[in-house]
């Protein structure tokens, strides 16, 4: 950082601390929100549902073979085949926000050209496993969902657009040939990379189970027994685990052991046996195979990158939006449900552009939707801006621009919030 | 001798090149390490999937972060 930064950084804290009305009751109300948010987060979404989805985007960074996909976004690939994988594929390869772009220009550059380009780079954000994992648990399913599936589709959507009006100009880029990708055995194989990942995802799943409204039923039985259910998804993982990945066996035992017995004699607090679950795991995973040990370092290098930024895009969101439910956040709920409430157009069209505007480190998208929706705003809308945000933010509409031009950039621009508001109103008028 | 580490800042990226640093002061070889951030020069390598590692202009790996030992082999 250059120094006259430094200097507005200390004159904007010291101009914050001299300023701000702490004697003011919003002021402390809002500050005591940030906190309660931030506890909230802690004790409902971090263990049983973030800490398994770091696990899994380790898992998925370290077995699962990136380069294979690749070989579908190739410049020879079958054109269908390629918008298919592009929509998708962010799944396994944007498993941190900042392989998109890279990718982005790859594709672009070097592969299968601008329409499986912009595909990619519209979905690849919005269903990453996190991403997905977190907006069902906190947003609730039906936008988790319609998040997954309204990337998916209009990914495909954007992509056939700029390919059909920038036909004709594919010729101008830069022939570049793409560099060789590793091409070496992958430790897993491709049924054994399903079960592995599989196994993880069942015990993620069940383990948040919620409650369901009625107490009877098939959701009502599958919550009675989700603790069984995630036993047996997690004593199948450790299986693979020992077997496939030689971790070691003993550990492995006593681990499986402790938890069983922790369960036993603690039905009330599963998250003891939980964490101690995931205690052995790590230990087991530090000392067995190399594979198990990059597995374990990976899980820990994305943990350490996202949780700081979204434990502070919880406090950001609770000072400024409070905790849903509640009117006690620095923003009054009025101007949130007269600017985004309800599902007009215009509420959808705001939505898009603020978050194609914004820039939403990994994750932190998704408390300020919570705060925002607490506060008022629309379902309809709160599609749209998850919708628009992640793709899409000021300093990377700047790297999109200098990679496509100015054009291009902006065609795609255009698109991404037209579509945005567009499904954004959809979904609201379907669930609304 | 000329390493490059390609990469647009991420964590894997800062990684790598803490590894390339380390690997030239083990092995005591005369080496400069340089970041490139900017995406259309790691693009003119042909690299899409970052980190990627570049010894004298020649694309050495892709997509991974190389140990200190796995960098002192590509180095000697």
């Amino acid at each position: 950082m250059k120094d006259r930064y430094k200097l507005l950084l200390v004159l904007a804290v010291f101009a914050l601390a001299y300023f701000i009305p702490f004697e003011a009751g919003r002021v402390q109300r809002a500050i005591l929100e940030a906190f309660y948010m931030l506890q909230d987060y802690a004790q409902k979404h971090v263990l049983l549902c973030l800490v398994p989805a770091f696990f899994i985007a380790g898992a998925i960074t370290v077995f699962i073979s990136q380069a294979s996909v690749m070989k579908y976004l190739g410049p020879l690939a079958n054109k269908f085949l390629s918008y298919s994988v592009a929509s998708v594929s962010g799944t396994i390869l944007a498993v941190c926000s900042c392989t998109v772009l890279p990718l982005f220009a790859g594709i672009y550059r070097m592969g299968a050209g601008i329409g499986p380009a912009t595909a990619f780079l519209y979905s690849g954000p919005a269903i990453n496993i996190l991403a997905i994992v977190l907006s069902a648990k906190v947003l609730g399913w039906q936008i988790g969902l319609a998040r997954a599936l309204g990337s998916v589709v209009f990914a495909y959507v954007i992509g056939l657009i700029m390919a059909f009006i920038f036909r004709n100009d594919e010729l101008e880029r830069k022939k570049v040939q793409m560099a060789a990708l590793p091409d070496e055995e992958p430790t897993l194989r491709l049924w054994q990379q399903a079960v592995y990942v599989g196994s993880m995802i069942g015990v993620l799943v069940f383990a948040n189970w919620a409650r369901p409204q009625v107490n009877q039923g098939l959701w009502h039985e599958i919550y009675s027994l989700k603790w069984y259910v995630t036993g047996a998804f997690g004593l199948l993982f450790t299986y693979t685990f020992v077997k496939w990945l030689k971790a070691r066996l003993w550990v492995s035992i006593i681990g499986v052991l402790v938890v069983a017995l922790l369960a036993v004699l603690f039905p009330k607090y599963p998250l003891l046996s939980f964490s101690a679950g995931i205690a052995f795991l790590v230990y087991a995973g530090k000392t067995s195979s190399e594979e198990t040990k990059n597995w374990i370092d990976s899980t820990w290098t994305f943990t350490l990158m996202i949780l700081p930024l979204l434990f502070g895009g919880v406090l950001v969101a609770g000072f400024l939006l409070g905790m849903p439910g509640g009117d006690n956040g620095i923003i009054p709920n009025a101007w949130i449900a007269r600017l985004v409430g309800g599902n007009s157009v215009g509420a959808n069209l705001l939505a898009s552009v603020v978050g194609a505007l914004m820039y939403f480190a990994t994750l932190t998208e998704v408390p300020i939707v919570q705060g925002l929706l607490g506060s008022g705003m629309g379902k309809g809308p709160a599609l749209a801006l998850l919708l628009a945000g992640p793709a899409l933010s000021l300093p990377n509409m700047i790297v999109i621009r200098s990679i496509l031009g100015t054009k291009k950039a902006f065609v795609f621009f255009g698109l991404v919030i037209g579509l945005s508001t567009i499904v954004g109103v959809i979904f609201g008028w379907l669930v609304g | 001798m000329k390493i490059q580490i390609l990469g647009t800042g991420c964590a894997k990226c800062l990684k790598l090149t803490h590894n390339a640093e380390e690997a030239v002061k083990e092995s005591g070889i005369d080496a400069e390490v340089e970041k490139v951030t900017d995406i259309n020069k790691i693009m003119d390598y042909g690299v899409m999937m970052t980190p990627g590692l570049v010894v004298d202009g020649v694309v050495k790996s892709v997509g991974k972060v190389l140990s200190v030992e796995e960098i002192k082999k590509l180095l000697g």
